[in-house]
């Protein structure tokens, strides 16, 4: 059967080209990857290779013919021990058809949200009488590794000076005591390096929680935690899994400048594929860790060096696991909801005890999950309130906020009586001064004052 | 920063370089079967190009061609619960992991028989169950990850060893050394085999790299390193051994530089106008790696041309059905867009 040759496509952009030159006449022996013609397309000459052993037996596209289709049959080849005056020149098929879809549907209504959870999820319920236990958040973050450690071997954490040092912050203290140093592994500097390496065992099954010192030193290891780990499980078909846990500090500290001051959530909540989860109080720090360490997926778990020391009733429970994706309310209320996550939940809370001293009842929202957001415990809330603050401690385009802002106007129009108003950090760098800081950063002034602007209060 | 007109450096003397490279000494069997891969990895790259310029395939493809020596002599020294682990060039790699050539090629088209059921493209392909990682798009990333599994294998106590294979383009990624630096502090069972195809994309090594001979740029790190001449697949089979029996003994990673060449573009987009044809014709012509073997089987009388003529026919027809199926295979269904996002 003769071989034919089409034009073909040089690049993932052409739809035509240039037939500049035969480098063969018709009757020329050509072998497979031996150079017939060049082609000019918009950015560059090519040379086409023969594809296949044979005779030159018809040149159907002369050289110097623009604008020839790709697809279109320029030439045909005998085989070996074919007749060259037999081949017949006219094309066995027209130009190529691209193979239809399985099923020729309409294009699907595009979801904007995929990673969605049920309602219907909820914290398990803690049995009366349980005793509760004063733990920082600090040891509720240690003793979640340290259980999920216990229970699987596969459990391991990396990251600089978390063995021996205990933990730049302690949070890892007294693990390398327990697990070893093959479980609990001091890295060097380099957490573009260890991030991948990491990911690169998750890969192998095992699961890593990766610790970095702050997040803001994750920005070197980024490319990891998107590229490698969040979209491999999309890219295989589902054939390769990626079971980690990115988990340190974000957004400010106290004074430690600009370039370790800053909160990632809208970063990492932006990308299909990984789970974000930023907690408040030490109860859900231990719950939401655990519950990360369990998770199949790659999860990056927002810690705040402020709240490490803070103090909080725990549930002193065997396996305390809270569900991933469900936000909390944390106080009930009916005439604002304050929706925010991490620490500002703090200044949430304070906001809304001044608030009711003023006759205003407001309701506080914790997401603490960032991705998958539980936008619908907030719907639930605006239903009855039918105004909300939005508060995030980090700069304000394209934040957390402005995506429940915009998930609020899509979804609870009918219900709102005022604009959701967002509470960001000022949109500069954070400076170090301590008033320029302290004027920088979300405080409950600033909650109060939306609250009250959106209750169209005094 | 100034360019001199010429952008050849002189070039070092290849310090390390035994003077006869040790070859592997392959039973019959194992000559032909090595003729056979490397013969498919060919024919299936020259397929794909076809398909690529006939518009079945999009996107980028970067094709294998000429450096088949070097897949085929590292994969078959590997065993069961070793990894493999790439960039975006891995067709040839699937197919050495013992990869359908049909999913492979399904992948390639986008269809839902592809071996990611058309997620993943020329760039991204997956084969865990033997042992294969991808198939990853941004180059030097796959060395981090590559050690990960090393880590793995180490971590459960196993004598398996990971290959994450790179270029010398991404040898001068930064993650490359801290990866060369945590497998030595940690001993991982890790094989670095840089295939230097001596150009990263355009950019020659020489313009490139101030340490031109790669296989010394783990000595910093006291990680030993071996040049070999990735074009014969025998050096590279017996440089292999050595350094997997290296790892699993415990002694840490190693580097093999293997010293190979692509025939066509660093893409299919790509005019190669960095290099001259009589370069690449001169490799072609004294050096390729299937050419090679060939002379050496008939030498042998172990086949001869017509012996070797069913080879090819085999191959042909292994190829055609890759193409055949990919060409027939249906796209995925629009339902897929939405899975495999998490588990």
């Amino acid at each position: 059967m003769a071989i034919e040759i089409t034009m073909p496509a040089l690049s993932p952009t052409m739809e035509k080209g240039t037939l500049a030159k035969w480098l063969v006449k018709e009757g020329d022996n050509v072998e497979s990857g031996d150079v017939i013609a060049e082609i000019e397309t918009d950015k560059a000459t090519m040379e086409v290779e023969s594809i296949d052993d044979g005779v030159v037996a018809k040149i159907l596209v002369p050289e110097g013919t623009d604008d020839v289709p790709v697809g279109q049959l320029i030439a045909v080849l005998a085989e070996e021990g074919e007749d060259v005056a037999d081949v017949d020149a006219a094309p066995s098929h027209a130009a190529v058809v691209p193979t239809p879809a399985q099923e020729e549907a309409e294009v699907p209504v595009k979801e904007t949200a995929v990673s969605v959870v049920s309602v219907a999820v909820a914290d398990p319920a803690v049995p009366e009488g349980t005793n509760m236990v004063k733990l920082t958040v600090r040891e509720a973050l240690r003793d979640a590794m340290a259980e999920e450690m216990r229970k699987d071997g596969d459990v391991f954490v990396m990251g600089e000076e978390v063995a021996e040092y205990q933990g730049a912050y302690k949070v890892t203290q007294g693990l390398l005591d327990e697990f070893g140093p093959e479980r609990v592994i001091d890295t060097p500097i380099t957490e573009h390096g260890f991030a991948g390496l990491g990911a690169g065992a998750a890969f192998a099954g095992l699961k890593p929680v990766i610790e970095f010192m702050t997040f803001n030193f994750a920005m070197q290891a980024i490319d990891h935690i998107i590229n490698s780990a969040a979209k491999t499980r999309y890219m295989s078909g589902g054939l390769v899994q990626c079971p980690i846990v990115f988990r340190g500090p974000n957004g400010a500290a106290s004074r430690v400048g600009a370039q370790h001051s800053q909160n990632y959530a809208s970063w990492y909540a932006n990308v299909p594929g990984l789970k974000v989860i930023a907690p408040y109080d030490a109860a859900d720090s231990k719950g939401l860790l655990k519950a990360a360490i369990l998770d199949p997926n790659p999860v990056v778990f927002l810690e705040n060096e402020l709240m490490y020391g803070e103090s909080f009733e725990v549930p002193e429970l065997d396996d305390y696991v809270l569900p991933i994706g469900k936000a909390r309310i944390f106080r009930e209320g009916a005439d604002v909801t304050i929706v925010s996550y991490s620490i500002t939940v703090g200044e949430a809370l304070k906001a809304a005890d001044k608030l009711a001293e003023e006759g205003i009842s407001a309701e506080v929202i914790d997401l603490r999950t960032i991705r998958p957001l539980d936008i619908e415990t907030v719907i639930e809330s605006v239903k009855k309130t039918n105004r909300c603050v939005v508060a995030e401690e980090g700069w304000p385009q394209c934040s957390v906020a402005s995506d429940v802002s915009a998930q609020l106007m899509e979804q609870a129009f009918d219900w709102l009586d005022a604009p959701v108003t967002r509470v960001n950090s000022v949109d500069v760098p954070l400076p170090y001064a301590n008033n320029l800081e302290k004027a920088a950063v979300v405080s409950a002034d600033d909650i109060i004052r939306a609250a009250k602007a959106v209750c169209y209060a005094e | 920063m100034t360019t001199k007109k010429s952008t050849k450096k002189t070039t070092a003397p290849a310090r390390r370089r035994t003077k006869q490279p040790a070859q592997y000494n392959a039973s019959n069997d194992e000559l032909v079967e090595f003729y056979e891969q490397m013969l498919l990895i060919r024919r299936f790259e020259e397929k794909a190009g076809q398909m690529y310029g006939m518009g079945l395939i999009g996107g980028f493809c970067h094709l294998y061609i000429g450096q088949e020596a070097v897949v085929v002599g590292i994969q078959t020294a590997l065993k069961d619960g070793d990894s493999v682990i790439t960039g975006y060039r891995e067709h040839g790699h699937m197919i050495a992991a013992g990869s359908d050539p049909k999913a492979v090629m399904a992948e390639l088209t986008g269809r839902s028989g592809g071996c990611s059921r058309g997620k993943g493209g020329s760039m991204h392909m997956f084969d865990p169950e033997r042992g294969f990682y991808g198939g990853h798009g941004i180059v030097g990333a796959q060395v981090s990850l590559g050690t990960g599994l090393a880590f793995a294998a180490k971590y459960r106590k196993t004598d398996n060893v990971g290959v994450a294979y790179f270029g010398d383009g991404a040898a001068n990624q930064g993650q490359v050394y801290e990866s060369f630096n945590m497998a030595r502090i940690w001993n991982l069972p890790v094989i670095y085999i840089i295939e230097n195809n001596q150009y990263a994309m355009g950019t020659s090594v020489n313009r490139s790299s101030s340490e031109i001979e790669l296989h010394r740029r783990g000595e910093s790190f006291r990680i030993p390193g071996k040049q070999v001449d990735g074009m014969n697949v025998l050096e590279v089979r017996a440089a292999m051994d050595e350094a997997v029996k290296h790892c699993r003994d415990g002694n840490g990673p190693f580097i093999l530089e293997m010293k190979t060449y692509r025939y066509r573009g660093h893409s299919m987009s790509d005019p190669a106008k960095y290099r001259s044809k009589e370069e690449v014709q001169k490799m072609r012509a004294e050096h390729d790696a299937i050419d090679q073997i060939k002379e050496r089987i008939l030498d042998a009388k172990i086949l001869d041309e017509a012996g070797l003529k069913e080879i090819d026919k085999k191959v042909k027809a292994v190829v055609a059905e890759a193409a055949t199926f990919a060409q027939e295979c249906p796209e995925p269904a629009l339902s897929e867009l939405y899975t495999d996002v998490l588990a």
